[in-house]
């Protein structure tokens, strides 16, 4: 072949002058064609499964939970879509077969849950479950970008779901739209090789702890909050359990939730990529004699990773032990003393016909009737919007800045005093302190729903975050 | 050798522990060495006294540096609360004997806040 196409090459060059140049942008236009045509493609698959979706009905009430067939080899598309792994020593062909083979189990579609799934199903695992009870809203966006903008009010499974299976169609993706909980927990882990525990709260983290440990299965836990990160692998090759770090959950008060405590948005997406790289190591027994450990990440620190050594699994642990005393799942919310979602509860620390409500506040307001109107939120909430008069004094400085508002109660020290925050569970401890201070001869209150419900009610160009 | 009466000690806070110190990451302390056994008589001015432990570290901190809310960092049992894991040296405390460790010039010691976010 060689030898003939030399013969001819000279030629060739003479007529190429005109032809080549037209034959590569028509190679070049087929090239677009192709991509358009696959782009219409996803959008229309985008489309019909977002139509499936909002028809309820059509939707399997149980997902099926039949074992992964197994397969003995890669087909040509496979090989062709994850050459680059199949060609990295210690992964290659057996390790993308392990990958193929292997069903995991994404707990959570949120921060952590967004990129660890993604990057599962384009690494090619056969068979991805994705458990999430919450839809999708716009305040997700920043972190949760297996979502978007065009699918909010759709179930956060659901919408995880389409973005998986749009990146790769040959990932079986599996949707437990359903709060996780000690009645239904253990059939759908037990259906799986690897969980991924990306959830965000105390509650389900101990529930996914046992079922784990009961049915056997590695759990890749991560969490995130601020500019901190941790990842961990539970319950896999003689290392601790969930519960022999932390035998007795903390104190709900301790607890803070991304929407009270903030997250940059990439620090989740940071774990959750790591946990995605965990459970594939785990699936393709990549460094598998590793000891224990914890990884930390501080986004605002100079150094930002730091793996430590954790200990071995503990004898006496209640639930991964020698003699546990945990043989099947119990109530974690009970255990917990807190909810199994990450919304923050209502306080009811003051009775109802004590405080104000935002309509009541709003007379006295237009009425101009003279008050202090303390707001005890954080100043860097206060800064991104606040109700006009209202004076910043944060809940934990108030004791001592009680004389800045003694100078604002007028010449008979009686002015009235409410107070407000973000969703009106701080202003009722703040009530507490005012009134132990005994700063004013007038009456001393809060806002019910504080400026959330303000701009509910109220003020609905009242910004919330 | 002199037996040195304070021991340097590096603390570090994470997963939102820096709150409770001022938002330090990085303390460097000096701790006692030792700290006096209580007994119950107490008549002696040559007070028996032991090695400094991290139960005292905990004990200390908490009085010393600790700026708000103590029962979020010290438990009723004298140890860091529920969901605080302490590291000695980079190695989870139960490998170094937990509250009973005692304490090293130049130590580095780790408080982290589980984190439950996602
Ligand atoms: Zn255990």
């Amino acid at each position: 072949m060689n030898t003939s196409n030399s013969t001819h090459s000279s030629a060739k060059s003479d007529s190429s002058t005109s032809v080549e140049p037209l034959e590569q942008r028509v190679r070049r236009l087929e090239q677009e064609k192709v991509a358009l045509e696959q782009q219409i493609e996803a959008l229309r698959l985008e489309q019909a499964l977002w139509n499936r979706s909002t028809l309820a009905a059509d939707l399997p009430k149980e997902a099926p939970l039949d074992p992964l067939p197994k397969v003995e080899k890669l087909s040509n598309l496979e090989i062709a879509r994850y050459g680059r792994q199949l060609i990295l020593p210690n992964f290659g062909i057996q390790g993308q077969m392990d990958l193929r083979n292997c069903a995991m189990l994404v707990v959570g579609a949120g921060g952590l849950g967004a990129s660890c799934a993604l990057y599962l199903g384009g690494a090619g695992v056969g068979r991805l479950g994705i458990v999430d009870h919450d839809t999708v809203d716009i305040s997700n966006l920043h972190r949760q970008i297996i979502h978007n903008e065009s699918r909010q009010g759709m179930p956060k499974a659901e919408s995880a779901a389409i973005s998986v299976r749009m990146l790769n169609p040959l990932c079986q993706v599996i949707v437990h739209n359903l709060v996780l909980d000690s009645s239904n927990a253990q059939p759908i882990i037990n259906a799986y090789d690897i969980v991924i525990d990306a959830t965000d709260n105390a509650a389900t983290r101990y529930l996914l702890n046992d079922a784990c440990v009961l049915g056997g299965k590695p759990l890749v836990s991560g969490s995130a909050l601020r500019f901190d990160g941790q990842l961990t692998t539970y319950n896999y090759r003689g290392g601790p359990c969930y519960r022999c770090l932390f035998p007795t959950p903390p104190p709900a008060e301790t607890v803070t939730n991304c929407s009270d405590g903030g997250v940059l948005g990439v620090v989740p997406g940071t774990i959750g990529c790591l946990q995605a790289l965990e459970a594939i190591k785990i699936a393709t027994r990549m460094n598998e004699h590793d000891p224990p450990t914890m990884t930390l990440f501080s986004a605002n620190s100079s150094t930002m990773f730091r793996t430590i050594k954790l200990r071995k699994r503990k004898p006496d642990c209640i639930v991964c032990g020698d003699s546990p005393t945990i043989d099947k799942l119990i109530d974690y919310v009970q255990f917990c003393g807190s909810s199994a979602t990450d919304k923050t509860p209502d306080l009811f620390l003051i009775p109802f016909q004590e405080r104000l409500t935002c309509k009541a506040y709003k007379s006295i307001y237009d009425r101009r009737t003279p008050h202090v109107l303390l707001d005890v939120r954080e100043k860097v909430q206060f800064d991104i919007c606040s109700l006009p008069s209202s004076i910043n004094i944060p809940l934990k400085n108030l004791p001592e800045h009680i004389d800045e508002i003694k100078d604002q109660l007028g010449p008979q020290q009686d002015r009235p005093v409410y107070v407000v925050c973000r969703r009106g569970n701080d202003s009722q401890p703040a009530v507490k302190i005012l009134q132990e201070y005994g700063i004013t001869r007038g009456e001393i209150k809060d806002i019910v729903g504080g400026l959330e419900k303000w701009s509910d009610q109220i003020d609905p160009d009242f910004p919330k975050y | 050798m002199a037996t040195k009466d304070t021991l340097q000690i590096e603390l570090q806070f994470s997963g939102g522990m820096e709150l409770l110190f001022d938002n330090q990451k990085t303390i460097q302390a000096d701790v006692p060495a030792f700290f006096p056994i209580v007994t119950k008589d107490t008549d002696t001015n040559q007070q028996e006294r032991h090695a400094a432990t991290i139960r005292d570290l905990i004990a200390w901190t908490s009085i010393e540096l600790l700026k708000e809310r103590p029962e979020l960092f010290i438990g009723d049992d004298g140890s860091v609360r529920a969901g605080i894991l302490v590291l000695i040296n980079g190695a989870d405390w139960e490998l170094e004997g937990e509250l009973e460790y005692e304490l090293q010039d130049k130590d580095e010691i780790v408080f982290i806040s589980t984190l439950h976010g996602g």
